[in-house]
């Protein structure tokens, strides 16, 4: 941002150094231009932090580019949403920006809002049967992607292709894999968005309401209220506690204490029966539990726990400690629906009047009815499918190896998605004709200086908007999905200094508590092995599959997310502080240095 | 107790008393009976005060000092009420009322085991602390008084607060005789705060009544209430039972027993001490227990004074010295949250067109 506390204009923002061509990495209307600079100067964007504060890789495009699609045509074409269109994308030296497209037209919106009243109301009023289908339509979705062959081009086609009168050839199964696996993408994501809107849009009503009636009201009481009791997302965490118990059940305990590396731990167990007897256990996790990214499964870099049993180790390891002191690692389920009733009763019997109790009853139960799905969709979609997303799309990595493409598997993310099909043409027209591609030429030399160009770009700090900026931030989407309010703009243009000594940082009270420690600053997923007991967690964001991590840390600090973040959630699970939101933690602290963090207040000192 | 008319200890003391003893003492007695920690003590009633006026058999020597008197004429209100209290303090009380109080104050200083036991010494009005007659000028509070003497002199000089020149010009102004409002004095062992204030059982910047806000300073929360300090601030969440917010302020003065005199006296606060938050977390959320615990005795928002003693050992040092309704919230007729829609998808619509409520971080 500049000095005088305006966002820049995107056609301002210089080329870092060394990174001009970057804009080849993206598909032609991912960028900002000329055609389009009025309309795109006149609106706010913002860096989408949350789920990409990493330069986007030119083939990881496709998540954003399945979501610009499905968010946007649910609201505008399917639900009828009021008030709200789609949510627009730009890639700005290789950093996704976001802009919301909201209505102002009141006449418009009345108009919109009988269709959305016939539209939403259906599904509202159908949302439990409407979910048991969109289960099964998930589960189809990711069984067809798991079912894709990736055939190899043979030197000679299969007798049977002759016997069979088949017609159709290996290349012809190569290119429909490839298109099926991307429909398969954009199929999960029309799916996610079948119901998310809808859902925080239930969710955020009941919140405004508790909001409006309590102004103090924490975040996280009004999830309490609401939150599921069985939540999907926490049940690979808690396959490692059986996994721990497992251990401990077959006297192989002892192997974590000896060494947390994968491999190791494997080849421990497979030397006797009864570790052999824990590997089966193992297995019976991990599908489709351990399909769990490390990250936020936007990136094919996130790896998931089935691609790299690093972080369920630790996690078992750390389970087994505290099964060994003695500690209850099940949650305590009916605790905590005593608690969500005990809640609701009793910010009933404080509402002023009964007509407000009737209103809490109505808006707290159709929340309820929603937010299964809202808790559990992203395992199935970011975690579970994209887990198999990533690991498909690296068949067609290796293939490209095989034909001397590229040099490694993943080279092929450094190409998007266009590219790839353009190389997997290539290939098969030198197959079949039997000529060389272009591609073993043309590509490896590409591929190598993208590698050099992306590490300049990660180097880059994205300012965290661009353009006007609203006065008032109204547009509903924007504030539930990314948390971005007038107050966050604001604190972006005029970051506030907290703590004693006037360093420090604001943000959204996630978690309550205040603990004080050193700070670890994690910038991605390979840092998470630094982290030491004891200390503060300060990261971008966090991911549940993260879970393994918390019993370790006092305290999360995290530069992006709202009330409905990971952080927040997964440290109240813990009961640790959580500050999240603050924009710039990971810039402004240093690992090491002494970090309070007050959850309650929502602030971070810096200490020295 | 009913044989005495002009003591009625605290645990005695209810609103059904109010008359009698007004409405601090029947508050500190009902505070009691719902099971609130309080200072020991005991009221001395309005009769003890009506026999004092006509022990005197002074009431021409009042009216000579009243009648003809304008109430807009400030400095004449001023002699006059000078002249009066100067005259209430040295007039004897009646013997069988002075014998009652001192009685009552050995009895009070036995069962704490100090002789000489500091007491607060306090007028407690039979009208301002009712919730809709809350009207300022009736207040008369002396600290760390000793001795029976003592606690005697102070009551007299309580009992002449209703002839502030505020108080006689308000009496006039709304026509009450002056010999007809009656005043009661409360007698209580004087906490020896380390840490005091007020608190209330709502947030008083936006009226959240799922929060209890507290205010503290060091020493005697006379600082507090008169507005002499920035006291340190505290938000407390009641149904999670949770700190929201502590906010530390620099807290530059303290009203401190005087360890010779038989008084309070104001001081700077050491500097290591003036920025420090001046209530442990543990204290805070025994407050909020206490505040709860109030308001679900009254079944109202209340606005509440209370101390941490340095002598006891926690919980028992978390006191309450006095309550009253809340009346800023409280007066305004209750409004509701949102315009009642038909259906949960109403709200959901209305929600979405009226933007997205957020919390300030």
């Amino acid at each position: 941002m500049t000095s005088n506390g305006q966002f820049p204009s995107p056609f301002e923002v210089p080329t870092p150094e060394g990174c001009e061509g970057w804009e080849a990495l993206y598909p032609y209307y991912y960028l900002f231009s000329p055609e389009r600079r009025e309309f795109e100067e006149g609106k706010f964007w913002f860096q989408d932090g949350m789920h990409h504060p990493e330069p986007l890789y030119p083939f990881d495009t496709i998540t954003c580019e399945s979501w610009w699609v499905a968010l946007g045509e649910y609201n505008s074409r399917v639900f009828i949403m009021p008030p709200a269109l789609g949510i627009d994308q730009r890639v700005l030296n290789g950093y996704l920006y976001i802009s919301a497209n909201a209505l102002t037209d009141n006449e418009l919106i009345g108009q919109r809002v009988a269709h959305f009243m016939e539209r939403a109301g259906y599904y509202f009023q159908n949302w439990d049967s409407l979910y048991e289908r969109w289960k099964q339509k998930a589960e189809g979705v990711i069984a067809d992607l798991k079912a894709l062959q990736v055939p190899d081009l043979p030197e000679m086609e299969d007798l049977a292709t002759v016997h069979a009168g088949r017609g159709l050839t290996s290349a012809y199964d190569l290119l429909e894999a490839y298109n099926r696996v991307i429909e398969n993408m954009h199929k999960m994501w029309h799916l996610h968005f079948e119901f998310l809107n809808l859902g925080y849009a239930a969710y955020l009503t009941f919140y405004g309401f508790c909001k409006q009636a309590f102004p103090d009201i924490p975040d996280q009481s009004i999830a309490k209220m609401v939150s599921g009791i069985d939540v999907i997302l926490f049940r690979p965490d808690d396959e490692l506690k059986r996994l721990a118990r497992e251990a401990m059940r077959l006297g192989v305990d002892t192997v974590f204490d000896e060494t947390v590396e994968p491999d190791a731990v494997i080849a421990r167990m497979q030397a006797t029966p009864a570790g052999q007897a824990w590997l089966a256990e193992l297995e019976a996790s991990k599908d489709p539990w351990f399909n769990f990214s490390t990250g936020t499964g936007f990136y094919h870099l996130h790896r998931s726990w089935i691609d790299d049993l690093s972080v369920p180790c630790v996690g078992i390891r750390t389970y087994i400690d505290k099964l060994r002191q003695g500690a209850e690692l099940d949650r305590p389920l009916e605790a905590v629906r005593r608690e969500r009733d005990r809640l609701a009763a009793q910010y009933a019997a404080l509402l002023p009047t009964d007509e407000d109790r009737q209103a809490l009853e109505q808006q707290l139960g159709l929340a309820r009815t929603v937010f299964p799905y809202v808790e559990n969709h992203n395992f199935y979609v970011e975690h579970w499918h994209h887990t198999l997303f990533w690991n498909k799309v690296r068949e067609f990595g290796r293939l490209f190896v095989r034909h001397g493409f590229f040099a490694e598997t993943d080279d092929i993310f450094y190409l998007h998605r266009f590219e790839v099909s353009a190389a997997l043409y290539d290939l098969i027209a030198s197959w079949g004709v039997g000529t060389p591609a272009r591609g073993p030429r043309y590509w490896p030399e590409r591929v190598a200086q993208r590698k050099v160009l992306f590490e300049r770009l990660k180097q880059w700090s994205p300012p965290p908007g661009l353009g006007e900026p609203p006065e008032v931030v109204t547009e509903p989407f924007t504030i539930m999905l990314w948390g971005i309010t007038t107050d966050s703009i604001q604190n972006w243009l005029h970051p506030k200094q907290t703590g004693e000594n006037g360093a420090g940082l604001s943000g959204f009270p996630g978690s309550p508590g205040v603990a004080e420690g050193p700070a670890r600053v994690i910038t991605s997923v390979e840092q998470l092995a630094d982290i030491q007991d004891g200390e503060i967690l300060v990261c971008p964001i966090t991911t549940p599959s993260w879970a393994p991590v918390f019993p370790r840390i006092r305290a999360t600090v995290t530069d992006i997310g709202g009330m409905m973040s990971h952080a927040a959630i997964v440290c109240r699970e813990y009961g640790l502080p959580a500050v999240v939101g603050t924009g710039f933690g990971t810039k402004t602290v240093k690992t090491g240095q002494r970090l309070r963090v007050d959850g309650n207040a929502g602030t971070v000192a810096i200490l020295n | 107790m009913s044989d005495e008319p002009y003591i009625l200890w605290f645990e005695h003391c209810d609103h059904a008393q109010i008359a009698r003893v007004g409405g601090k003492n029947a508050g500190l007695g009902a505070m009691l009976r719902a099971g609130v920690r309080v200072p020991p003590g005991f009221a001395i009633t309005t009769d003890a005060y009506a026999d004092f006026l006509c022990h005197s058999a002074s009431r021409e020597q009042l009216q000579h000092w009243l009648d003809h008197l304008d109430p807009d004429d400030l400095p004449a209100l001023d002699q006059a009420s000078r002249a009066i209290r100067q005259w209430m303090s040295q007039i004897p009380i009646p013997p069988p009322v002075e014998r009652a109080i001192r009685m009552a104050y050995e009895r009070l200083a036995g069962e704490c085991g100090v002789p000489d036991l500091p007491v607060a010494v306090r007028s407690s009005a039979t009208a301002e602390d009712l919730p809709d007659a809350s009207f300022a000028g009736q207040q008369d509070t002396t600290l760390w008084v000793r001795g029976a003497s003592s606690v005697m002199l102070r009551t007299a000089i309580c009992w002449s607060s209703l002839f502030t020149p505020r108080a006689i010009a308000y009496r006039m102004k709304m026509g009450y005789g002056h010999g007809r409002v009656l005043i009661s004095v409360g007698v209580q062992k004087m906490v020896n705060a380390r840490t005091a204030g007020v608190m209330f059982t709502l947030n008083p910047a936006n009226g959240d009544r799922s929060t209890i806000a507290i205010e503290a300073s060091w020493g005697l929360g006379e600082t507090v209430v008169a507005g002499m300090v920035t006291p340190d601030n505290f938000l407390v969440d009641r149904i999670c039972h949770a700190i929201l917010r502590r906010t530390a302020s620099p807290k530059l003065l303290e009203y401190v027993p005087d360890p010779v005199g038989q008084r309070a006296e104001m001081r700077e606060v050491p500097a290591e001490r003036q920025q420090c938050l001046c209530l442990s977390d543990a204290e805070v959320l025994e407050l909020a227990v206490l505040g709860n615990c109030i308001e679900g005795h009254y079944r109202r928002p209340m606005d509440i004074e209370w101390a941490i003693d340095a002598d006891l050992p926690f919980p028992a040092n978390v006191m309450t010295l006095q309550t009253r309704p809340e009346t800023v919230w409280s007066r305004q007729p209750p409004r509701r949250v949102v315009t009642p829609q038909p259906g949960a998808l109403d709200y959901v619509v209305a929600n979405l067109l009226a933007g997205v409520r957020t919390r300030k971080a």
